[in-house]
């Protein structure tokens, strides 16, 4: 597959939620491979940009595209787009009445249609990756939020999207907790996987990301390299990062 | 019958009492089945269907049990319908009780996060897999201690079908009463049945929310 092919690309999108604008021209485009920190104060339109990319938000103006579909195509697949992109929430999301590895395996069998043998293997494989096999039987909330997280991120993984998308995966979390997060997100990033992440952790972005965008009032207002988290070009983005690093 | 009050007279209203089982059995079952269509019916997605709904639980609950029972029996008497006591009576009782559970699960539906239902969505569960995986074992933890708790009403209310002559515990007592005129003996003993009848309910709906509660501590760890 061509390394430059553009997974997602967003033009001039429009959102508001009643009289709020939210999202009021964004443009930015990620390819195959890359890692994409998006960056901003709260209300700055970074989480509702990513939910839009995999339609949870519905936006109301301008163009997304996502792994060559159309979002605005009235022939759009939900459900190829859902297969494509992954998600991992803030406050996990893991369906409480079911064990770690229910959690993970009941998409792939309900809906990817797997065999319980196959099932339990991709399951297996996707914890041990994120170092949670130990767990499988144990319940959510029998977890840190680190743990319930990292298996977040393996439920996610384990319907082998293309793309995937984190919405500010740490916000919850306390220090060490979030760092054990992170590093699974790093092995992740280091393996290929084409990631856009909402987050606060700059030094995590600087590491790892190959674009930086930093979202200020409903728009793109700095785009680049993570170098530009060092020497800001602009005074909003340079306020910001004086607080955050 | 004889004139002294006697065991024949407490096997009759035992008879009674499984009579009133039995109706309660009806309602719970024919208003549970309705009740769900009702609790999804007011989820819906759709603003009509959402409306119906709604108003099919105002007036049924805005209308006495009383009623449902005299409409059930003489109402589909009129329309040439020659039903028994026991069908009136539960399609009355389940008409009732299907008003109220639908709430009680419409409201346990929508208190599963919203969140949950995102989760499931980007998943990618279509939306019958998503309610059935996943939103209704969450609910059905919240709604079982109301649930049970309205088994109560359910069994107590049963006594209303005596109206349209359907010879359950109430009407059984009456019956009694009426041959023998002792109204403290026999309400009292009537009364006792409908109590042993509804007490472990009770208590199941009592320790099913001590168990709810206990399963809702805070998670470990953050």
């Amino acid at each position: 597959m061509n390394d430059n092919e553009q997974l997602v690309s967003l033009d001039q999108v429009q959102k508001s939620f009643g009289a709020a604008r939210v999202l009021d021209g964004v443009s930015f485009s990620v390819q195959r491979g890359q890692v994409v920190a998006i960056i901003g104060r709260s209300g700055s339109g970074k989480s509702t940009a990513l939910r839009c990319i995999n339609r949870l938000e519905r936006i109301d103006g301008g163009r997304i595209r996502v792994c060559g579909q159309s979002l605005d195509d009235a022939a759009l697949d939900l459900h190829r787009l859902r297969r494509d992109v992954g998600i991992v929430f803030q406050s996990y999301n893991l369906f409480p009445h079911l064990t770690v590895g229910q959690n993970v395996s009941l998409a792939l069998r309900k809906v990817r249609k797997k065999s319980t043998q196959q099932a339990s293997e991709l399951t297996e494989r996707v914890l041990r990756q994120v170092g949670m096999l130990d767990k499988l039987a144990a319940y959510p909330e029998q977890l840190s939020g680190g743990q319930q997280q990292r298996v977040a991120i393996a439920r996610s993984l384990a319907m082998e999207p293309a793309l995937m998308l984190f919405d500010e995966v740490t916000s919850a979390l306390d220090p060490q907790l979030t760092g054990e997060v992170l590093q699974v997100m790093e092995t992740l990033a280091r393996g290929g996987m084409t990631m856009i992440l909402v987050t606060h952790e700059m030094a995590f972005a600087a590491k790892v990301a190959d674009k930086v965008i930093f979202m200020h009032a409903g728009r793109v207002h700095e785009m680049g390299g993570p170098e530009i988290l060092l020497q800001p070009r602009t005074p909003e983005l340079a306020d910001f990062v004086g607080n955050g690093l | 019958m004889n004139n002294e009050f006697n065991a024949n007279h407490i096997l009759f209203m035992l008879q009674g009492a499984a009579w009133t089982l039995a109706l309660s059995a009806i309602g719970f079952l024919g208003g549970g089945l309705a009740g769900f269509a009702v609790a999804l019916a007011r989820i819906s997605s759709s603003r009509a269907i959402r409306w119906t709904a709604g108003a099919y639980v105002q007036i049924i609950q805005g209308t006495p049990l009383l009623i449902l029972m005299f409409l059930s029996y003489f109402g589909l008497g009129i329309l040439g319908f020659d039903v028994p006591a026991l069908v009136a009576a539960g399609l009355a009782m389940s008409i009732y009780a299907s008003a109220y559970l639908g709430e009680i699960w419409r409201g346990a539906l929508q208190a599963v996060p919203r969140t949950q239902w995102e989760a499931a969505e980007c998943l990618s569960f279509s939306a019958s897999q998503r309610m059935l995986l996943i939103i209704v074992p969450q609910a059905l933890r919240i709604a079982t201690p109301p649930t049970v708790g309205f088994l109560v009403q359910i069994v107590k209310n049963t006594s209303l079908a005596s109206v349209v002559g359907f010879v359950e515990l109430a009407r059984a007592g009456q019956v009694i009463n009426n041959s023998l005129f002792e109204p403290f003996l026999v309400f009292v003993l009537m009364a006792m049945m409908y109590f042993a009848l509804c007490y472990p309910l009770s208590l199941w709906s009592h320790s099913l929310e001590r168990r709810l509660a206990a399963g809702h501590r805070a998670p470990l760890g953050t």
